[in-house]
């Protein structure tokens, strides 16, 4: 269970959001809705550890996520705005590496099996700079398939440069992460739909 | 009881009235220190045998020196304490510490030059003092440099604050590896730590000098250290309400 | 479920080594810079084969400080940019251990062409071949601190302005130490006396930065991320 408790967050002068808490079970998703540069990705990235609390505090299971360091992690997966892949490797070659960071075997087989779910497989052994910013995106969305292991999933515009049938499919696969007991915390301009599963809202910026 | 005393001043806001009341007591200190070390230094100190009256300026050079070193080590300090407790207003300390501490590294190696020219007939020597003065104000200056690039303000508290404490641990090493260089390739000709021989009117002044660079350099890190505050804490009521009255 | 830091840092050393074997050029134009520099004190300095064999040792560490900081923002920089930094940070393993590995991969591609050429640089100033020898060894010694220290520089100055220049500024001083024992070791072997104290202090150096600069630059780049 994640919670967050009156967390506040400050760029440069601006105090983007304050006393802010949420509580985010098994099964549930939140939203996280605002306006560009309402600290959506501020949020997201607080709540992943990788931006200081600056005040109240963020809690996985009860205990503060700063001391819990590795275990937190273990438990998370996270996807930015950057796509996290190297232009030089393959689209196989980079999520092989990124599962064996997070501590997943996986072999080059099922690698390009998950691409070609995903409609990738023609270009699965490209390097990566030379695919479009939709496919970019769609590659590395293939490690939500192999992250069951994973509770909590933060994406941050997972749907961004996305056509609507790919759209589709990562419903789908949040859809059923959420249904298995995952969670899902999530940012998106878009207009979403998890067929079937507990999505709540939160806006940002509003007074 | 003890603990509530040592936080009370922790954060800007209180700090900053006790820092200002501080400054005039310093600055006196230091007037004073400062005359009574320079009267010694070019009157009561007798002429050295050996190197006439231009050795008078080891008064100024060598507190500069001890100051520079000094006050980095005290820069890394507080900036550790920021990097550690999370606290701003050690952050801040630090930062108001490295510009005098530069200025001391300048002067040290200025002195220096003054000094070096009418006795070794250089205006520059690569004697061990000399070289690892001029080392350390290229950590001065990359921890300002650093300071000055990174926009957001607890980044720039955080990151210089790790180049700080880099930087104290490798000034031993910086130090003992010129001094070793030095003896290797010049042989001990041409050292300045091989001032004449002190008489005890000398030790005296330099005491009262360093004294007075102490106590300016307090001063001057009190000052910039408020400026700071007004400048990092402009959003707050408390700021708002000094401007006011 | 859950892998062992070994594969993790594993992963990360291979995926660097990779991505620098398709990307050659990174890779050569450091080692090139590093010949031209050395090359260019005797156009600067004079052909006399007196005055190059003494300066011979300095120059060739300076070209080689010089040619580490250069590729200083590699080490770093690309990760930070396309989002791979923010996946390794969230890696469920000590941070400390997979930042060493890319400080390995760093030291793999541009620390060791350094010391497989400068013997051959050392050549055409007429060391003699116990200098060379010790060039050799002196280098290898001290490159890796060279990297480790440097990425303490590089994890500080993600993303900010001034670059190359600012990472320059705070690591030069920091290199100092090993800039003079290791063109100190090839002096002592070349005028004849020992060279075994300052390559033990060399040593000493790289352990000390192995031990500590992995870790301060995991704090850096935590600090970067922010």
């Amino acid at each position: 269970m994640l919670q967050a408790r009156q967390i506040e967050c400050t760029r440069g002068n601006r105090r983007l959001f304050q006393d802010l808490s949420f509580r985010l079970e098994a099964k549930q998703a939140l939203r996280v809705g605002g306006e560009n540069g309402s600290g959506k990705t501020s949020l997201l990235r607080m709540v992943a550890g990788l931006s200081p609390v600056e005040a109240g505090e963020i809690l996985w299971n009860e205990a503060r996520i700063a001391a819990l360091g590795e275990d937190y992690r273990r438990d998370l997966l996270f996807l930015g705005h950057a796509n996290g892949l190297k232009d030089d490797l393959t689209a196989v070659e980079n999520l092989r590496h990124a599962l064996a960071l997070a501590g997943t075997e996986a072999g080059a087989a099922e690698l390009r099996a998950a691409l070609a779910e995903q409609g990738l497989g023609a270009v699965a052994d490209l390097p990566v700079r030379l695919l479009s910013q939709g496919q970019k995106r769609r590659v590395a969305l293939v490690r939500l398939g192999f992250a069951a292991d994973k509770p909590l999933w933060i994406l941050d515009e997972p749907f961004s440069a996305l056509d609507a049938a790919s759209i589709g499919r990562i419903e789908k696969v949040v859809v059923s992460h959420l249904q298995r007991g995952g969670m899902a915390l999530f940012t998106t301009h878009q207009e979403v739909e998890l067929a079937g599963a507990q999505v709540r809202s939160v806006e940002l910026g509003v007074a | 009881m003890r603990e509530m005393n040592w936080f009370k001043y922790s954060s800007p806001q209180t700090f900053y009235p006790l820092a200002g009341k501080m400054v005039p007591w310093f600055m006196g200190t230091a007037a004073v220190l400062g005359l009574v070390g320079l009267y010694i230094a070019f009157f009561a100190a007798p002429t050295d045998f050996q190197q006439g009256d231009a050795y008078r300026i080891i008064f100024i050079h060598v507190p500069a020196a001890w100051m520079s070193m000094f006050i980095y080590m005290v820069m890394a300090f507080w900036a550790g304490i920021g990097l550690a407790f999370n606290t701003r207003l050690s952050s801040m300390m630090a930062h108001a510490l490295a510009p005098t501490g530069a200025l001391m590294t300048f002067i040290a190696l200025w002195t220096g030059a003054f000094w070096g020219r009418p006795t070794w007939g250089a205006w520059w020597v690569w004697d061990a003092r000399l070289t690892s003065e001029l080392i350390l104000l290229f950590l001065y200056l990359g921890y300002l440099s650093l300071v000055a690039a990174i926009d957001d303000r607890r980044r720039a508290d955080k990151a210089s604050a790790v180049l700080a404490l880099v930087g104290a641990i490798n000034v031993p090493i910086i130090y003992f590896s010129v001094k070793w260089w030095n003896t290797l390739h010049q042989g001990s000709s041409i050292s300045m730590t091989r001032a004449p021989s002190m008489a005890s009117i000398m030790v005296a002044g330099m005491l009262v000098m360093v004294f007075a660079f102490w106590a300016y350099s307090i001063a001057a890190a009190l000052l910039r250290v408020r400026c700071e505050i007004q400048d990092r804490e402009r959003g707050a009521a408390w700021i708002k309400d000094l401007r006011k009255s | 479920m859950g892998g062992s830091p070994g594969a993790a840092c594993r992963a990360v050393t291979e995926r660097d080594l990779l991505i620098a074997a398709r990307r050659r050029s990174d890779v050569l134009t450091t080692f090139f810079f590093f010949v031209i520099v050395v090359s260019l004190f005797p156009l600067g300095v004079g052909p006399q084969p007196d005055t190059l064999r003494q300066i011979a040792p300095g120059v060739v560490w300076v070209a080689a400080l010089l040619a580490a900081m250069l590729s200083l923002a590699r080490m770093f920089g690309a990760d930070y940019a396309d989002g791979t930094l923010e996946q390794l940070v969230l890696t469920p393993q000590p941070l400390t251990l997979l930042v060493l590995a890319k400080i390995l991969a760093h030291w793999l591609t541009t620390g060791l062409p350094l010391v497989l050429i400068a013997p051959l640089l050392g050549l055409q100033f007429d060391l003699p071949g116990n200098a060379l020898a010790t060039l050799l060894w002196s280098l290898l010694i001290g490159t890796p601190a060279l990297s480790l220290i440097g990425a303490v520089g590089a994890a500080l100055t993600l993303g900010v302005r001034g670059g190359g220049a600012l990472t320059a500024l705070l690591v030069l001083p920091l290199y100092v130490p090993v800039l003079v024992f290791g063109a100190g070791a090839v002096t002592a072997s070349a005028t004849g006396m020992g060279a075994a104290g300052h390559l033990s202090l060399l040593a000493a150096m790289s352990l000390a930065a192995l031990v500590f600069a992995p870790w301060a630059a995991a704090m850096a780049l935590r600090i970067s991320l922010e």
